[in-house]
């Protein structure tokens, strides 16, 4: 455990004590989490823990109120940074359910996201060709139908179409912190070995992902560091990959027992 | 303040040219006395044709009868679709120039007003309808065409009403189209013009399709803050057609179009699209109605709006499948973004359907753009007004994603989409 831990370099992202709230409703209750480049670390739970809150939190989504605690990626406080400057500093979310934008093309979306990023890494915009170029490698990655990307983004897509447009996104886009939120959701095996690959090439020393899944099957794809159990907006067990396993074996109610008894 | 317009349209009507035809002079009485006599749908109460829609502005105004004037070709260019490819027809405050119009020389006759009597005002009934009378009691000019099966399906015909905006003038338009059988044609239809000094363009179109007859139909309304635009249009299906019609409206004070779709015949088509773009204090009204009345015909109506300012739409769509229409196949819906609290529209589709053994469906929506979009759209580095403009764009480009020719496709984007304010949804 904590292969590079202590490596100060290595610090992407530090979640000290964090409460937060959606409408006066206390979701999560004091998450402590600290991930460094080079890691993967999954985040389990039952529904209703605060799984999803914690990723779309981490990623700036609104209508989420942090009442106390802080998020510090990079060395910096992000905890009232818009959803768009965390994402051209780096953090991506895949989302659990991909939004349909009826008339806004694929190819329009993806080359504006990427132009973004660029613009805040003092990079040009691409020309037509050489993001048509960029876009095939990654399309090919994640085997996309082509059609799809002259498409709305996401309209029509089938489920398993929309989580490889968001692997394809997250292969494209080239994050320093991946969230994965509940990617394997919906996904029949191919399906869910295409995108566990995508998400595998993506990984890096130079990057983070975070895996939020209700089930451990994408974790026999991609193998956390580290594992961390969510239960009523606490993290209340961590463990290396060995204990989503457990997990999976003994089910959410071992867990609970298990504090409620102290153990 | 209506009494004095009438009496000025009645010493007006007394001085038009005394020397047309017979068949002209008659038509025009018909309609003058019928004017007289229902006058202009200023009363709303009861009147579903103009419930959300008041023409008081229109007609607290003394119109005068517009006189032919000159233009300079590229001053129509600015303002108008335009393609040297096409066939254009220019009218000039309601009168055809021929100096800078090139019309057809085959496959297609096209004749003025006047020269013959053909079958105008066929599909036309003023009856119960002021500006449609007004427009036949003032017909000053018109364009007859007839489109045989072998006119070139590559050449757009391409129909400008140019509004010279010259203070307290109305025009008053005719396009007639007969489509011969087995003819396949695109038309624009487009109104353009006007100034900051008050005028009003009132037009009737009249399309007839003959069996098998294919008509794609762009009508765009694009003029300035100051006018007002009145458009009644009248089309008949015949056995086998197809008649697509996509309409675009950016611009004018208040703005009006009635279009009636008599589904006559089987085994054919009807597909009205729409997008109304409306912002400032303007104010657009669609009644658009589809009447089905023989067996084994379908239809869409597929409208959108993006109302902004303190401007307001109307979308008054109905579906009518009578008793013998059986088979029909019918869909209608209409959208709408609202991008600021003080825009209103008013919707209401609505279905009558006689025959029992049918497929229809009715919708509308209004609201803003949902937050998931707008945050999706974020999460992957795109600021809020860049979001907000993608999906703008995107809602509009549902309807013009439909337009196939390039110069028109590049006009609309243009004038309709550039021309909106920078928006920024809040959430």
């Amino acid at each position: 455990m904590g292969k590079i831990m202590n490596d100060r370099n290595k610090k992407l992202l530090n979640v000290n004590d964090l409460h937060v709230s959606i409408d006066d409703k206390e979701i999560l209750k004091g998450i402590n989490l600290s991930v460094n480049l080079g890691e993967v670390h999954a985040i389990m739970g039952p529904n209703g823990s605060g799984k999803s809150t914690l990723a779309n939190v981490l990623s700036g989504r609104p209508g989420y109120s942090i009442t106390s605690g802080s998020i510090e990626y990079l060395g910096e406080n992000i905890n009232e940074e818009l959803p768009e400057i965390r994402a051209r500093k780096g953090i991506f979310l895949a989302f659990q359910y991909p939004v349909e934008l009826p008339g806004v093309r694929t190819w329009q979306f993806l080359k504006s996201s990427v132009d973004a990023i660029r613009k805040e890494n003092g990079e040009k915009e691409l020309g037509v060709k050489e993001f048509d170029q960029l876009l095939e490698v990654h399309r090919n990655k994640v085997e996309m139908n082509p059609d799809l990307v002259k498409r709305s983004v996401n309209e029509g897509f089938s489920g398993g179409e929309k989580k490889r447009n968001e692997i394809m996104q997250l292969s494209l886009l080239n994050p320093t912190f991946a969230l994965l939120d509940e990617t394997d959701s919906g996904l029949d095996i191919d399906a869910l070995r295409i995108v566990s690959n995508g998400v595998n090439e993506f990984k890096s020393e130079s990057n983070a992902v975070l895996i939020v899944t209700h089930y451990q099957r994408i974790l026999d794809y991609i193998k956390p560091d580290f594992v961390h159990v969510l239960v009523d907006g606490n993290i209340v067990k961590s463990g290396d990959g060995n204990l989503a396993l457990e997990l999976e074996e003994k089910g959410y109610e071992w867990i609970k027992e298990s504090i409620s008894s102290g153990n | 303040m209506l009494k004095e317009y009438l009496s000025s349209l009645d010493e007006q009507f007394v001085s038009q040219n005394q020397s047309e035809q017979e068949w002209l002079r008659s038509l025009k009485l018909e309609a003058f006395n019928t004017l007289r006599e229902i006058g202009f749908p200023v009363s709303r109460k009861g009147n579903e044709k103009w419930k959300y829609t008041s023409v008081s502005p229109i007609v607290n105004n003394v119109f005068l009868l517009s006189k032919p004037k000159d233009i300079n070709i590229d001053e129509i260019k600015k303002q108008a679709p335009w393609s040297d490819d096409w066939y254009n027809i220019v009218f000039v405050d309601g009168f055809i120039n021929k100096n800078i119009s090139n019309i057809p020389d085959s496959g297609i006759s096209v004749s003025s007003l006047g020269l013959s009597e053909n079958s105008i005002g066929e599909l036309i009934d003023f009856s119960d309808d002021g500006f449609a009378a007004l427009n036949s009691a003032f017909l000053s000019d018109g364009l007859i065409v007839s489109i045989e099966d072998s006119f070139d399906t590559s050449k757009v015909l391409n129909i400008i009403f140019y509004n010279s905006g010259t203070e307290l003038e109305f025009n008053n338009p005719r396009l007639h189209i007969t489509a011969e059988e087995n003819s396949s044609s695109v038309i624009i239809e487009s109104y353009v013009g006007g100034s900051n000094k008050n005028s009003l363009t009132n037009s009737v179109t009249e399309m007839e399709l003959k069996s098998s007859a294919k008509i794609t139909h762009y009508r765009l309304m694009s003029e300035s803050n100051n006018t007002y635009n009145v458009g009644y249009g009248r089309v008949r299906l015949s056995d086998d057609t197809e008649f697509y019609s996509s309409s675009f409206f950016r611009g004018a004070n208040i703005g009006r179009y009635d279009l009636n779709v008599l589904v006559d015949g089987e085994r054919s088509h009807c597909d009205l699209k729409g997008l109304y773009v409306t912002s400032d204090e303007q104010h657009m009204d669609n009644f658009i109605n589809i009447d089905h009345a023989k067996p084994n015909s379908s239809s869409n109506l597929f409208y959108k709006g993006i109302l902004s300012g303190k401007s307001k739409a109307v979308f008054g769509g109905t579906v009518l499948v009578r008793k013998e229409a059986q088979k029909t196949f019918s869909v209608q819906s209409d959208k709408n973004l609202i991008l600021s609290d003080q825009a209103e529209v008013d919707s209401k589709p609505a279905l009558f359907i006689y025959a029992d053994d049918v497929q229809c469906a009715h919708g509308a929506t209004a609201g803003n753009i949902d937050e998931d979009s707008v945050f999706y759209m974020r999460s992957r580095g795109i600021d809020l007004e860049a979001a907000s403009k993608l999906l703008i764009y995107g809602f509009a480009d549902e309807i013009i994603s439909f337009v196939e020719e390039t110069e028109l496709k590049n006009f609309i984007e243009q004038k309709f989409l550039e021309s909106l304010p920078s928006y920024k949804f809040e959430f």
